[in-house]
């Protein structure tokens, strides 16, 4: 632990940041990464084998000839090459597994390559990047099941919640980085057929009798709860913000830390809407968003399809845009997917300084820039403005200050036997 | 003499020709089964090629090699994005397809030892529980694939049975082996990377290939070695010949097409599985075979790679179906000839 060297993170939206946040914060990056092989007494074990082997060998041969001592030799070696095998492979590369969820392919496939481009140049470490994308729920499940992710990027908190409950994550972390630990955000949208021929405007149209909506399953994905808390959120008329502007941002952040009760949850015209929408309009409930783009866009079902801004915009750039057109409704839900670093994994493989340098990269600059490319909504405010054409400022409502965070929804609305259990009858 | 009836009985099936005055039915039964073969096979294959070739043979190499970057051209920051963009998903393809053939080559030959063993041991030997040892070779024909994932997850996930053990355990990965010289030591080879964990790694799949493959040496063998009985072993071995060569001169002999069939089912079974593979790999870009390849392509709405890739899977089926043929015909010889050679005292 002699040689540190330190990597300046210029963070966005400075003045909005928390105290721990404002000062330019360095990584270190210990010269220990590089060659992770222990010392001392596994190194003195194997020189010990061999000499232990060779004399026993030596003694059980004696008589015969040099060829036969060959043999021995060989399997000795044999031997030393699956305990050489056993040990640590020797390399000054790093290997880092994100565990993501479905549509952030595209997304950390580019930031991967500038972050290791990044790192290199800051610290001449080689960073190299594995990805899984998969379902939210899904991919928690896996990392509690013992895949070895450096670093979590999943759709919902929730996730990441589950993940903490299993020992693998300590308490706490969504407060290590700012903005609830999520870096980027997105919305949910509507995704019409071109010229919007059944004209759906904003959410009271989607439980019109004639409106059939693709939508994934709330049980088991993010986009999905995000979409049903935004109907809920909407139905009730929760109070909104201009997030693009510094000044919404920092009203929002207020009225989250003093929210202190939640009526929310007892709207009952919120209920009997979400009730009739799941029931009537929701000819079928996809596992995950893209599967549930794949069956609008692709599979030709449904007026509507309910999902990640994101989604939304890739089915435009895959499929044209004289297939379908995007409509914002009135006002929608701050969709914030979280990330955090696995701590158990990390201090196991010694990944903890390039895993907290990699989450942190995607709130500078240079990340959010792709962030906003790729349509997801930068934390940035300069950046989002720059692509406002792309990602109009609609007014939005945070989870935190209408329903008190993911831990009460869950419970409420998603848990076994809670809300949406109670109101969907899927075999009627 | 019990060969002598079965003789007269298989000449006569052969020696006698075809039902009479029934062309209506028999035309029926042919037009329903080409039909039925034609809807569920041929047109299936053909469209998987149509798709592949559907932008032409430039896109269908480029899913497998990349477009190298012209030298001197500028490239906008969208070209430049899609170039990396394409070569990154050539390479994982290419990774796929490695993994694929790595993973059918360890399980293969553990599937022939295994087929062989067991197949022996319930033809040439009568013992307690060998009904219920056949049974449970049967049993990964009855149990859904994906349930045979989750088993391997139960047990050796971080919560499973051996979860403790399953999860610090470090094998090397028997690919990264290299040639690294005297230089540096006396042992010139070295294992460059090693894998720590089993669930989630390519163990995981090669266990779950396992699981979902090995029925196939042992099922093509025992019904074979049933029929051929012991006699000959135990001739042999009456006239003083060891175990192992008894094996190799007489039993070995006898099943090889068998064993080959057997060996061509289980190939083609470890390139194709889905479920079970799909459960262990945890969805890692580096743990994909070629099916789990073919799904993110298919997710990505990459259509044209996906069908590319399955191009390959779907000619590996037309090759497994060949060699089908002619191993069954020698089978069939094989049978023949034996039936006959019983007949001689």
């Amino acid at each position: 632990m002699t040689n540190f060297n330190s990597i300046d993170l210029v963070y966005i939206n400075k003045h909005l940041l928390p105290p721990s946040f404002q000062k330019t914060e360095s990584a270190r990056v210990n010269d220990n990464l590089k060659v992770s092989f222990p010392t001392g007494g596994s190194a003195a074990f194997a020189a010990g084998i061999p000499a232990l082997h060779g004399r026993l060998i030596v003694q059980r041969f004696r008589n015969l000839d040099r060829r036969s001592l060959f043999v021995g030799m060989r399997f000795l070696c044999l031997s030393l090459s699956f305990l050489l095998a056993s040990l640590p492979a020797m390399s000054a590369d790093v290997k880092i597994l994100n565990v993501s969820y479905d549509p952030t392919r595209e997304l950390y496939t580019e930031i991967n390559d500038l972050f290791a481009d990044h790192y290199k140049s800051r610290t001449g470490v080689n960073v190299t990047f594995e990805q899984s994308h998969g379902g939210s729920s899904k991919q928690a499940r896996s990392v509690i099941d013992g895949l070895k992710a450096d670093v979590v990027t999943l759709g919902a908190g929730w996730d990441i919640t589950a993940i903490e409950r299993s020992g693998l994550i300590k308490p706490g972390w969504q407060e290590k980085l700012p903005y609830n630990s999520s870096p980027y955000t997105s919305t949910v949208g509507f995704l019409v057929r071109k010229g919007n021929p059944k004209n759906i405007k904003d959410w009271n149209d989607l439980t019109r009798p004639d409106v059939q909506v693709i939508v994934p399953n709330p049980k088991t994905g993010a986009a999905a709860r995000w979409a049903f808390l935004a109907l809920w959120g909407a139905t009730a008329k929760a109070k909104t913000h201009d997030l693009s502007s510094l000044a919404g941002l920092k009203e929002s952040q207020a009225a989250a830390r003093s929210a202190k009760d939640f009526p929310i949850y007892q709207n009952a015209e919120a209920r009997a809407t979400i009730e009739k929408f799941y029931n009537n309009n929701v000819p079928v409930l996809d596992t995950g968003a893209r599967g549930a783009t794949v069956t609008f866009a692709q599979k030709q079902l449904g007026d509507v399809l309910l999902n990640w801004e994101n989604e939304l915009w890739l089915a435009l750039d895959e499929f044209g845009k004289d297939k379908f057109d995007i409509v914002y409704p009135s006002s929608s839900i701050l969709g914030e997917p979280p990330v955090a670093v696995v701590d158990e994994v990390v201090d196991k493989k010694g990944t903890r300084d390039v895993a907290e340098a990699y989450l942190k990269y995607l709130y500078t600059p240079e990340a959010q820039e792709v962030v906003a490319q790729l349509h997801y909504r930068p934390r940035d405010v300069e950046t989002l403005k720059k692509y406002s054409a792309d990602l109009p400022p609609i007014p939005l409502f945070t989870i935190d200050e209408t329903f008190g965070g993911w831990e009460k929804a869950q419970a409420a609305f998603f848990a076994e036997g809670a809300l949406f259990d109670q109101i969907y009858r899927p075999a009627k | 003499m019990s060969g002598a009836p079965a003789k007269s009985l298989v000449s006569g099936a052969s020696g006698k020709p075809a039902p009479p005055n029934r062309p209506l039915v028999r035309r029926v039964l042919i037009a329903t089964t080409v039909a039925f073969l034609t809807l569920f096979i041929v047109i299936p294959v053909v469209n998987v090629f149509a798709q592949a070739f559907s932008k032409g043979i430039d896109a269908y190499v480029s899913v497998f090699q990349a477009p190298s970057q012209p030298k001197d051209a500028q490239l906008s920051l969208v070209e430049r994005r899609k170039l990396t963009a394409a070569r990154g998903q050539a390479e994982k393809t290419w990774s796929s397809i490695r993994l694929t053939i790595g993973i059918a080559a360890v399980v293969v030959p553990l599937n022939i030892v295994f087929g062989l063993a067991a197949a022996w041991s319930v033809t040439k030997f009568r013992f307690g529980g060998r009904s219920l040892l056949i049974a449970l070779i049967d049993l990964p024909f009855s149990v859904s694939p994906v349930i045979a994932g989750l088993i391997f997850v139960l047990l050796l996930g971080r919560n499973g049975v051996f979860g403790d053990w399953a999860t610090h355990v470090t094998w090397p990965d028997p690919f990264s082996l290299h040639w690294r010289g005297f230089a540096e030591d006396w042992w010139p080879l070295e294992f460059t990377q090693s894998y720590t964990g089993i669930i989630f790694t390519p163990f995981a799949i090669v266990l779950a290939s396992i699981f979902v493959t090995f029925p196939f040496v042992a099922r093509s063998l025992i019904s074979l070695m049933e029929t051929q009985g012991s006699d000959e072993e135990v001739a042999a071995l009456s006239l003083g010949a060891s175990g192992w060569r008894t094996f190799w001169k007489i039993t070995l002999p006898n099943v090889k097409w068998a064993l080959l069939y057997g060996v061509i089912l289980s190939t083609a079974r470890a390139f194709g599985e889905f479920g079970a593979v799909s459960v262990v790999s945890g969805h890692i870009d580096s743990n994909d075979t070629m099916p789990l390849r073919i799904e993110k392509l298919w997710n990505e709405y990459n259509n044209q790679a996906a069908f590319s890739v399955a191009s390959l899977l779907a000619l590996l089926a037309v090759v497994t179906l060949i060699v089908q043929l002619i191993v069954e015909r020698q089978t069939g010889k094989d049978e023949m000839r034996h039936t006959e050679g019983e007949g001689i005292p």
